[in-house]
């Protein structure tokens, strides 16, 4: 198991324990409606929002196609500005770079932006294992890391928890006996925790919503301003960047900064944007890295319909208007990336063998593709992986015998008629998956076909 | 659907050699055994003015892969070949119509069924809240992730039992299998009907 994936659970196992828990679809209901809503209002301010979606589909096409060229530009640009770039085929290279720079500055501690590439490749278990500690500093990552929990959501990645939760887990962790769990009081706890962190901490780690190749420029969006501290504060601040967050030109992000506030957040324009190109002097870090990372992206760059996949912003629109998501959580789909962008990833980056239930946690009903604001076509890749994925032998008899009844009319009909005989059979073997809620459909006596024929006759 | 579009003056032909279109096959991941039966599909079907499907889901798979072909979804054909939106039919009773995925985000049909609806003599159309959202059938999705389905479903059975409507209907006789046989589980008095059902009524 990779470092991405969380848990080996097929999908289907894992979504029956997270569907019984009633607190926890509570609380998914109540949120991703929230934001579903608030969505849809600011995307309907944009009269040329299609445009837009088109746009970004476009750009995210071409970049690419010549990733390569965009990749090499971008370290020319950032190492220009006085930047060090290292490139790290997987997770153990990115690891060991950054476990490395920490170590040479002498750090025991390092303060963390929110970043899924990092979660992906398991670096703050790697920085603990080197004897450095990583603290998150986003508030929901920081509530996750004191419980030991991981993330469920994108972009939200405690969702899954509610107010009193939390304040149960601050007055045990961080807070005092006191607190309650008015929201104020909650952040003002973590705010304090943290304060100290960002003022000692000597390396800060992010990871980055855009790459621009001509400026070598970085781009995080983020909304608490915890954030900008760890990309300011520290004298070193190391990066780590997936080969797919490439723009090619500055001006690219014209059409990102409209698109991912309002698919994620449902707000006009996240609070914070910050932007580095290098260090510069007598303001901010000294010393600035990007790591720049494959971790299995160059396989699904190969694949040409997968590699759509690629093009993923990281909005997490299509968790939020996902019915599946909705009522499983993140934690079925056993990976940081979960919901359908997750469904369509994981197997891609860590191979379908890994995850070989994911692509069929859906039922194609295309929520997802018709919210992506970089219009990755979601469904037909989870088709697309169905095909590869392996499938049990009992499934693969049963949809070879149907392609061959289906082949010719006679079997067709025959077969016609012996569903008519076998009704009632369905509640045993594979269809127990139906009849455990559902009463198997009412087989008329007589057959459309029976009927035309009687007629013209 | 053959009564209604004779009733209209359309010639049906029903082609015996057909069998399945593929989709099944094709969502499931059987990609060949899909194009297969896509293949033979345009075989059976070759040389037809339209060719009329009373299923979103279906339409929606072989126009997307056949897109040369005439193919149309029932209430497409209605409205825009035909130009009808009363269709003669008398129904009178309370009817919810639940959009399918398909019909909506597929093939993009819009109120067409509304409007056709909208016409039938006595028919009440009540609204169903969250209409866009999916009902959990999702083919081979209903039995391989039973337990998301049936959660899908009963969220999607409580909407139709509060609309107070006498039947649900929608463009999918496999969706409506899925929600029939849960309202049939329920006890509910709620009944299932094809939307080409009560378009033929009179």
């Amino acid at each position: 198991m990779s470092a991405a994936r969380r848990s080996s659970a097929s999908f289907p196992s894992a979504a029956r324990v997270e569907l019984g828990r009633t607190q926890l679809r509570r609380n998914l209901g109540h949120a991703t409606a929230t934001i579903r809503r608030k969505r849809l209002a600011t995307v309907g301010e944009l009269a040329d929002w299609e445009e837009l979606r088109e746009a970004g589909r476009v750009i995210k096409d071409r970049t690419m196609r010549s990733l390569d060229r965009h990749l090499e530009e971008f370290e020319r640009a950032f190492t220009a500005a006085g930047g060090e770039v290292h490139w790290a085929r997987d997770a153990d290279e990115a690891n060991a770079i950054t476990v490395a720079i920490a170590l040479r500055h002498g750090a025991t501690e390092v303060v963390k932006v929110k970043s899924l590439t990092t979660d992906e490749i398991g670096l703050n278990d790697a920085l603990a294992a080197a004897g450095v500690d990583a603290i998150e500093t986003d508030f929901a990552e920081l509530i996750l890391q004191l419980d030991g929990d991981w993330s469920s959501h994108i972009l939200v990645p405690a969702i899954h928890r509610n107010r009193t939760e939390i304040r149960d887990l601050f007055r045990r962790t961080i807070g005092d006996a006191e607190l309650t769990d008015d929201p104020s009081q909650l952040a003002e706890t973590a705010r304090r925790h943290l304060r100290e962190r960002f003022l000692r901490a000597r390396v800060g780690i992010s990871g980055a919503n855009f790459a621009v190749a001509e400026t070598g420029s970085l781009v995080v969006l983020e909304s608490e301003g915890n954030g900008r501290m760890c990309t300011t504060l520290p004298n070193v601040l190391i990066s780590v960047v997936g080969i797919e967050k490439l723009v090619p030109r500055w001006e690219d992000l014209e059409v990102f900064l409209q698109l991912l506030p309002r698919s994620s957040t449902g707000e006009r324009m996240n609070p914070y944007t910050s932007v580095w190109s290098g260090p510069v002097e007598g303001d901010g870090p000294r010393e600035m890295h990007v790591i720049l990372l494959d971790n299995g992206r160059t396989r699904v760059l190969a694949d040409a319909v997968g590699r759509q996949a690629l093009h993923c912003i990281r909005c997490s629109a299509c968790l939020n208007v996902c019915p599946v998501y909705e009522r499983t959580g993140g934690h079925a789909y056993g990976s940081i990336y979960p919901g359908p962008i997750g469904a369509i990833l994981t197997p891609q980056l860590e191979g379908i063998d890994h995850a070989p239930s994911l692509p069929f946690a859906s039922s194609l009903c295309g929520a997802c593709e018709e919210a992506c604001p970089v219009k990755i076509e979601i469904p037909r890749v989870l088709v697309h992986l169905r095909g590869k994925a392996p499938k049990p032998r009992a499934e693969r008899r049963a949809f070879a015998a149907l392609a061959w009844a289906f082949a010719d009319r006679r079997r067709y009909e025959r077969g016609q008629r012996l569903a008519r005989l076998g009704r009632g059979l369905g509640r045993l073997g594979p269809l127990r998956g139906w009849t455990a809620s559902r009463e198997l459909p009412q087989v008329p006596d007589t057959s459309f076909r029976d009927w035309w024929r009687d007629r013209g006759a | 659907m053959v009564e209604l579009l004779e009733r209209l003056d359309c010639t049906v032909e029903f082609r015996q050699e057909q069998t399945c279109c593929g989709q099944m096959h094709l969502n499931a991941g059987y990609r060949d055994e899909g194009l297969a039966l896509v293949e033979r599909f345009r075989g059976v079907f070759a040389g037809a003015d339209a060719i009329v499907a009373p299923s979103a889901s279906c339409a929606g798979h072989v126009r997307a892969a056949a897109p040369e072909l005439p193919v149309y979804e029932l209430t497409e054909y209605l409205t825009d070949v035909l130009g009808v939106v009363d269709v003669g039919a008398r129904f009178p009773h309370r009817v919810c119509y639940h959009p399918t995925c398909h019909s909506l985000r597929e093939l993009h049909v819009g109120d067409r069924p509304q409007r056709l609806l909208g016409s039938v003599g006595g028919l009440e159309v009540v609204p169903l809240a969250d209409a866009d959202q999916c009902c959990g059938f999702g083919g081979t999705f209903a039995v391989k992730n039973a337990d998301v389905s049936t959660a899908m479903m009963e969220d999607k059975l409580d909407r139709i039992e509060q609309s107070g409507a006498e039947i649900v209907t929608s463009a999918d006789n496999s969706c409506l299998m899925h929600l029939g046989g849960g309202l049939r589980r329920r006890g509910s008095a709620v009944r299932t009907m094809h939307l080409v059902e009560i378009l033929a009524a009179t």
